[in-house]
């Protein structure tokens, strides 16, 4: 039987597609074309309708971007009035530090805590025990479920304290925060943030364990870097190719494309093509940035200082995710209130660029503003838009060894080729559906 | 595992959104596990690649109609569900995407991509409402997540949701929360807005830019005045105001349009 069906697909050609896929943020489709054994076609496509964000920013106040930009995503709204807020803050010429800075970094570790965890727990880690969902995969794992739902919940509940509520915090604004939250409210924190360091442990001894399949690519890594900081939201990009730039630069380096079956565009490199943002990149690059700790629970985890096995992505995940707890629990332990909770930024015409590392890559933004503070330009580049092209090349080069697998098998295991990039659709349209044609 | 299950079916549905709604059911970390146990969450592509066909007792939409394909498929959702719940500002006014309702969308589209002839959709965000009947709006930017267990659990029971319907500012009074119009002469959209967020923002200093939208019979052109007149704003700051993330919700679609000159 095995055999008659091998036999087909040497001469037959077929379709693997997934129509709607799932477990990702957004609406995505995957459609691949194989001819006997040869990948004749991969497509991500993306039919999340267009928002036209950067179309409606035009003429609204500088002041409004963090509100509005965080619209755009529901999984990363920080990401994006991080990213605004930083380059309002560049046009008005003015720096934010000390615990201002400190409570950005915080709501940042939640964002990357809740993020991380749902990622790793519920859209990542029931592919590799092939589970549906992580709440089919409860009533086998409930320990493991519960932890992840807490370890999620505390991320959660950073947001909301820092930043009002978790889904679109209401207290970010330009120049810093509407309000401080209070010392004991913010140094209260702590238990919570050392359980989630022990939990996060436990996190990556188990994903650690899981099995990956052999493959590995040659990516070029693009991330943030700071001179002493891993990143989040401040640095230059750099790649693992040589490319060290200001944030101005990146429309130098990088380029959207627009491709007719995706309404999200591709983000590539002008001379070397595709590339990749996210955990793999931020952790090849920023190795030597990591704690002591969370370095040593790399290692723990079996992790070398550069993973090019996406599948892996997983196991950064979780070592991320300590590291964010972490960090956390340095910020809330020396958190004095700031005296004002932000610095004034009075409008001023000119150019600013922001930048900060999502959860899923880093998410890049310019505006132009008018003596009055209104846009008149503006400019997101989603990690998702410059993924996109690296999952397509990943699709392609993972199918050709396992064309032999059933369609089922094989279209599962493409949808997971996709999840490892944690791709948030929604971001990218401003981008996910699955598709193998063997036709 | 039983063939048939006789637990009441769940299905989440996504238009044009952000995906933060969806999230929020996803953000109920302490209820999860039990509505996963008294419900059968039958499709909900974020969380689930099982899917399990209709018809589904409750049907919860995020996310507006901005493409003909969405307003097929809405209707399709319609046909297969007992109770249709629209979720968000999205699903309820048409969401900030709604800000294309006050522009031309070709000139948009130009702005944002290089083909604007690969992208279709529609010249207006519209809400769900206006497409099919809705058995019940919730509101938010995101909804309220005890909201959203609130609404599950109501009409699962057969009973009728019960939420506030009341103004911002009552929540401000009633929490004792400084009013930060008087105080500061910071405009605020409180007193129009539905509450449901507990006075949030006024409670972080800032005003409400209404994301819960209006709540019943808003008196829209007494504040627009109030702001003018009070607070020092210009014509163009009320309009953008009133043109947010409820910017197609009736009452402050017009009252934005009034402003226009
Ligand atoms: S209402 Fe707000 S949070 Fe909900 S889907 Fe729309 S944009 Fe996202
Ligand atoms: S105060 Fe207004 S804008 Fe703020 S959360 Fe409540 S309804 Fe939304």
């Amino acid at each position: 039987m095995k055999a008659k069906i091998a036999e087909k697909k040497t001469t037959m050609s077929r379709t693997i597609r997934a129509d709607y896929l799932a477990r990702v943020e957004g609406e995505g489709a995957m459609y691949i074309r194989l001819k006997g054994d040869e990948v004749r076609e991969v497509k991500l496509k993306i039919f999340e309708p267009p928002r036209f964000f950067e179309g409606f920013l035009r003429g609204r106040s500088y002041l409004e971007a963090p509100d509005m930009t965080a619209r755009i995503c529901g999984i990363c709204p920080v990401a994006y009035q991080m990213s605004s807020v930083h380059a309002m803050e560049q046009i008005a010429g003015v720096t934010v530090d000390g615990p201002i800075r400190d409570l950005r970094r915080l709501l940042y570790c939640g964002e990357w805590i809740e993020s991380h965890a749902l990622h790793i727990f519920m859209l990542h880690l029931p592919d590799f025990l092939g589970y549906e969902s992580a709440i089919h995969m409860a009533p086998d794992f409930k320990a493991e479920v519960e932890m992840a739902l807490t370890l999620k919940k505390y991320g959660n509940e950073l947001m909301a304290l820092v930043g009002g509520r978790e889904i679109h915090p209401i207290n970010v604004r330009v120049g810093g925060f509407y309000k401080a939250p209070a010392r004991d409210e913010v140094r209260g924190f702590r238990d919570k943030l050392i359980w989630g360091m022990e939990a996060s442990r436990k996190a990556v001894a188990l994903v650690a364990g899981l099995e990956f399949p052999d493959f590995e690519q040659d990516y070029e890594f693009v991330a943030m870097r700071h001179p002493d900081e891993y990143p989040l939201t401040e640095g230059r990009l750099v790649s693992s190719r040589g490319l060290d730039i200001d944030l101005s630069e990146f429309e130098n380096e990088f380029e959207e494309q627009q491709v007719e079956h995706s309404n999200a565009l591709h983000c590539v490199h002008r001379e070397r093509g595709n590339y990749f943002v996210g955990p793999l990149a931020r952790y090849a690059l920023n190795y030597d940035r990591l704690s002591p700790a969370a370095r040593e629970l790399a290692v723990k985890g079996g992790l070398d200082p550069v993973v090019r096995n996406p599948f892996k992505s997983i196991i950064v995940r979780a070592v991320e995710m300590f590291w964010a707890y972490e960090e956390a629990l340095r910020i809330v332990d020396s958190y004095e209130p700031p005296e004002k909770p932000f610095v004034e930024t009075p409008p001023r015409r000119g150019t600013g660029f922001g930048c900060s590392e999502a959860p899923r890559g880093i998410c890049w933004h310019r505006y132009s503003i008018d003596d009055d503070g209104l846009i008149i330009d503006a400019k997101i580049v989603p990690p998702t838009s410059q993924n996109q092209r690296t999952i397509e090349s990943d699709l392609r080069e993972y199918v050709k060894g396992r064309t032999s697998l059933s369609d089922d098998k094989l279209q599962w295991q493409c949808e997971q080729a996709v999840r490892n990039y944690d791709p948030c659709i929604s971001c990218a349209t401003h981008f996910l559906k699955l598709t193998v044609d063997r036709g | 595992m039983p063939l048939r299950t006789t637990k009441p079916k769940l299905a989440v549905w996504k238009f044009s959104s952000c995906d933060g709604c969806q999230l929020s059911l996803l953000d109920c970390e302490d209820e999860l596990l039990a509505v996963a146990g008294a419900i059968e969450i039958a499709n909900f592509p974020e969380a689930s690649r099982a899917v399990v066909r209709g018809p589904y007792n409750v049907s919860l939409v995020e996310g507006s109609i901005t493409t003909p394909e969405e307003a097929e498929r809405i209707h399709k959702i319609r046909r297969n569900s007992r109770i249709v719940v629209a979720i968000g500002a999205c699903a309820t006014s048409g969401g900030l995407q709604a800000l294309r309702n006050f522009q031309d969308v070709d000139e948009l589209s130009r702005l944002v991509y290089a083909h604007p002839e690969y992208i279709e959709s529609l010249n207006n965000s519209t809400p769900i409402g206006d497409h099919i009947f809705v058995d019940h709006e919730l509101r938010g930017c995101p909804v309220d997540k005890a909201h959203l267990v609130e609404v599950l659990s109501a009409f699962l029971n057969g009973r009728k949701p019960n939420l506030p319907n009341h103004a911002v500012c009552v929540e401000c009074k009633r929490a004792g929360v400084v009013c930060v119009m008087a105080a500061h002469g910071t405009p605020c959209l409180g007193p129009v807005t539905q509450a449901g967020c507990d006075a949030l923002c006024p409670r972080y200093n800032r005003g409400c830019f209404g994301c819960f939208g209006p709540r019943e019979n808003p008196n829209t052109a007494h504040l627009a005045t109030w702001y003018l007149d009070q607070c020092g704003q210009t014509p163009e700051e009320v309009i953008r105001l009133f043109r947010g993330i409820n910017a197609n919700a009736d009452p402050f679609r017009r009252e934005s349009l009034r402003h226009e000159s």
